[in-house]
């Protein structure tokens, strides 16, 4: 028989706990070509502002031992054009769609929440705390718990859609920065966003990227990720969803165990455009062989 | 349609010390159209990572070409793969050469030679190839090209060959003066001395390029590809790699 393979994040029912990681699968469409959506637990989008944003100069990418350097800036189509030309598209899938989003100060994120609250065919909305602002306080909303505590607070007035925070890895406590979102009344977390992460060319004396600073992700990060998922869900009741370096299905397992709710799988769709597709595949491979009926009957099963 | 392919190797030969010739059976039928390549990824480790964008060079029959010069990490690996190892390739991707209607002119700098040869055979006989580079060791498929073209002509920095020089100066001399229209790959340097070329001489002549710019999806998801263009940021990987030359920042 085959397994459940159901899980629940907040209010989202997902067929199966694995999505995608925000950047790394564009609009969908993108990869419509090589499978069929509807097998996704979710689909998240890449980060979205309310107005179009330029992103940062190139050379945007660059690879690193096991993962890869980017500074893509969060260039974006802006909320009309996506609502208009992306979601009309999205809405074809059986699948639930996650909006990441960010602004460039805390009311810009107030704002495109209630928009997103309002937008049919937007199931969950996923705030990105990384706010890319240099001249604004809330830059640092991700690394200060206070700012934190606002911020999730003030998103969470103006919705009752689904709302999932996802965490940076650059704080000195990621429990207790889990811990904040859960009390501010997220219904869940996702972490990790990608490691902030520098490559110098001793030729030129550079970065080789167009940014000093750019944001690691691959399976270089994956252990890191993994420690602070388990650390998370040592403190919080609200599912987390466990991203950072998965690429096959015993990687996701790894993080089920850990204690996530559900996995995002990001750069590994960069090297096989089916990636996410076989790991749920290999999910459901792994409880048929281990005999366990229902996939909630693995998560946070770690012992210590 | 986009798809992803484990081909296994039946070429991979040296041609000099740096550029070797790759070919891969194909099983299921394949298409793709000269300018557009594919991501070819070596092998199931994580280090290299991601896939290398490499130009179709060929296909015939059941038979699909690269031609690549050795560079860094992955190159080198793939240069040292054995007949019969598969390798995952995915695509096509990216915009292709609009096809030229007549004669047309082509400028081909280095390993250039790559993105242009296939355009070159699909339209026999209506080439006028300006072909460059360091030295005549680099000049690869002499023959078959002479052979596909109307004309060649070879410039070598060390001035063996017809002409002495860079290939944009040749071109200078004997391109520009057929009227056609141009299609170009080669360094970036190459791409600039031609555009500069063209606007001294207020040409209007159409002019399609080729360019290049680290990738990591390579079909057009994760923006990591873009490059400056009149009209903002543009990713290499969809709307390019052939891109009008007027349209370029360069
Ligand atoms: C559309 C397109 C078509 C290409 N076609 C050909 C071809 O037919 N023949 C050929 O010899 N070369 C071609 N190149 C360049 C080729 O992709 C690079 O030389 C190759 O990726 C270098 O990889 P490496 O691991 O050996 O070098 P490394 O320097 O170790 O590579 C490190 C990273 O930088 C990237 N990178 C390095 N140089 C380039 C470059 N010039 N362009 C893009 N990415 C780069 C690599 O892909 C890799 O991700 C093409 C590039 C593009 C974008
Ligand atoms: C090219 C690229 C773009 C990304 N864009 C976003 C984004 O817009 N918003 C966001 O929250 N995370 C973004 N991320 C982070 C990923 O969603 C993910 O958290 C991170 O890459 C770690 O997972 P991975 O190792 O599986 O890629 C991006 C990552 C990459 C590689
Ligand atoms: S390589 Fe990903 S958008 Fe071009």
């Amino acid at each position: 028989m085959k397994p459940n393979t159901e899980v629940k994040v907040g209010k989202l029912i997902l067929k199966n706990p694995v999505v995608t990681a925000s950047g790394t699968f564009g609009y969908g469409l993108e990869y419509s070509q090589f499978f069929d959506l509807s097998l996704l637990g979710a689909i998240v989008i890449k980060g979205l502002s309310i107005n179009p944003k330029e992103g940062n100069p190139p050379p945007r990418i660059y690879e690193t031992p096991c993962g890869m350097l980017n500074s893509i800036g969060l260039q974006n189509i802006g909320y009309s054009y996506f609502v208009k030309e992306k979601l009309p598209f999205l809405k074809r899938f059986d699948t639930k769609i996650i909006v990441n989003f960010f602004g460039e100060n805390l009311r810009e994120y107030i704002e495109l929440a209630e928009r997103l609250n309002d937008t049919d065919g937007v199931h969950a909305l996923e705030m990105n705390v990384s706010c890319p602002n240099k001249n604004s306080h809330w830059r640092k909303m991700g690394l200060i718990p206070e700012l934190l505590k606002e911020a999730v607070r003030e998103v969470r007035k103006v919705t009752d859609k689904t709302l999932i925070i996802k965490l940076s890895p650059q704080v000195t406590d990621i429990a207790e920065m889990a811990k904040i979102c859960e009390d501010e009344g997220a219904d869940a977390i996702s972490l990790i966003n990608t490691v902030p992460a520098m490559v110098i060319d001793i030729k030129t004396r550079r970065s080789v990227i167009g940014n000093p600073v750019g944001g690691l992700s691959g399976p270089a990060i994956r252990p890191i990720a993994l420690r602070m998922v388990w650390e998370a869900s040592k403190v919080v009741q609200i599912p987390i969803i466990g991203i950072g370096g998965i690429i096959t299905a015993e990687d996701a397992l790894q993080f089920l165990i850990a204690g996530a709710k559900a996995v995002a799988v990001g750069t590994a769709n960069f090297i096989n455009p089916l990636s996410a597709m076989e790991v749920i595949k290999g999910i459901e491979n792994f409880l048929i062989t281990e005999g366990i009926k229902d996939i909630n009957d693995l998560i946070g099963t770690v012992t210590d | 349609m986009n798809k992803i392919n484990k081909l296994k190797i039946i070429k991979n030969q040296a041609l000099t010390d740096e550029i070797h010739l790759l070919s891969l059976k194909v099983s299921d039928p394949l298409e793709a159209k000269p300018g557009q390549f594919f991501l070819l990824k070596m092998n199931e480790r994580y280090d290299p990572l991601l896939g290398r964008p490499l130009s179709i060079f060929d296909l015939e029959g059941d038979k699909i070409s690269f031609l690549f010069r050795v560079k860094g990490k992955g190159t080198k690996i793939l240069s040292k793969l054995s007949l019969g190892e598969e390798i995952q390739i995915t695509g096509p991707f990216g915009r292709w050469y609009p096809f030229p209607q007549g004669e047309f002119a082509v400028i081909a700098g280095g390993i250039g030679i790559a993105s242009v040869f296939y355009l070159i055979k699909k339209f026999p006989e209506r080439a006028y190839l300006f072909y460059g580079a360091r030295n005549l060791s680099e000049i690869l498929f002499y023959e078959e090209l002479k052979n596909l073209c109307k004309e060649v002509f070879i410039s070598t920095e060390c001035g063996r060959g017809e002409y002495k020089g860079v290939v944009t100066e040749t071109f200078r001399e004997k391109g520009l003066k057929l009227n056609l229209p141009i299609y170009a790959c080669g360094p970036m340097i190459m791409i600039k001395e031609l555009r500069k070329i063209l606007e001294e001489n207020q040409s209007n002549l159409q002019c399609f390029v080729a360019v290049e710019e680290r990738m990591a999806c390579g079909l057009g998801a994760c923006l990591g590809c873009v490059i400056e263009t009149t009209e903002g940021f543009k990713r290499v990987c969809t709307e390019g790699p052939v891109f009008k030359i007027d349209e370029l920042k360069l």
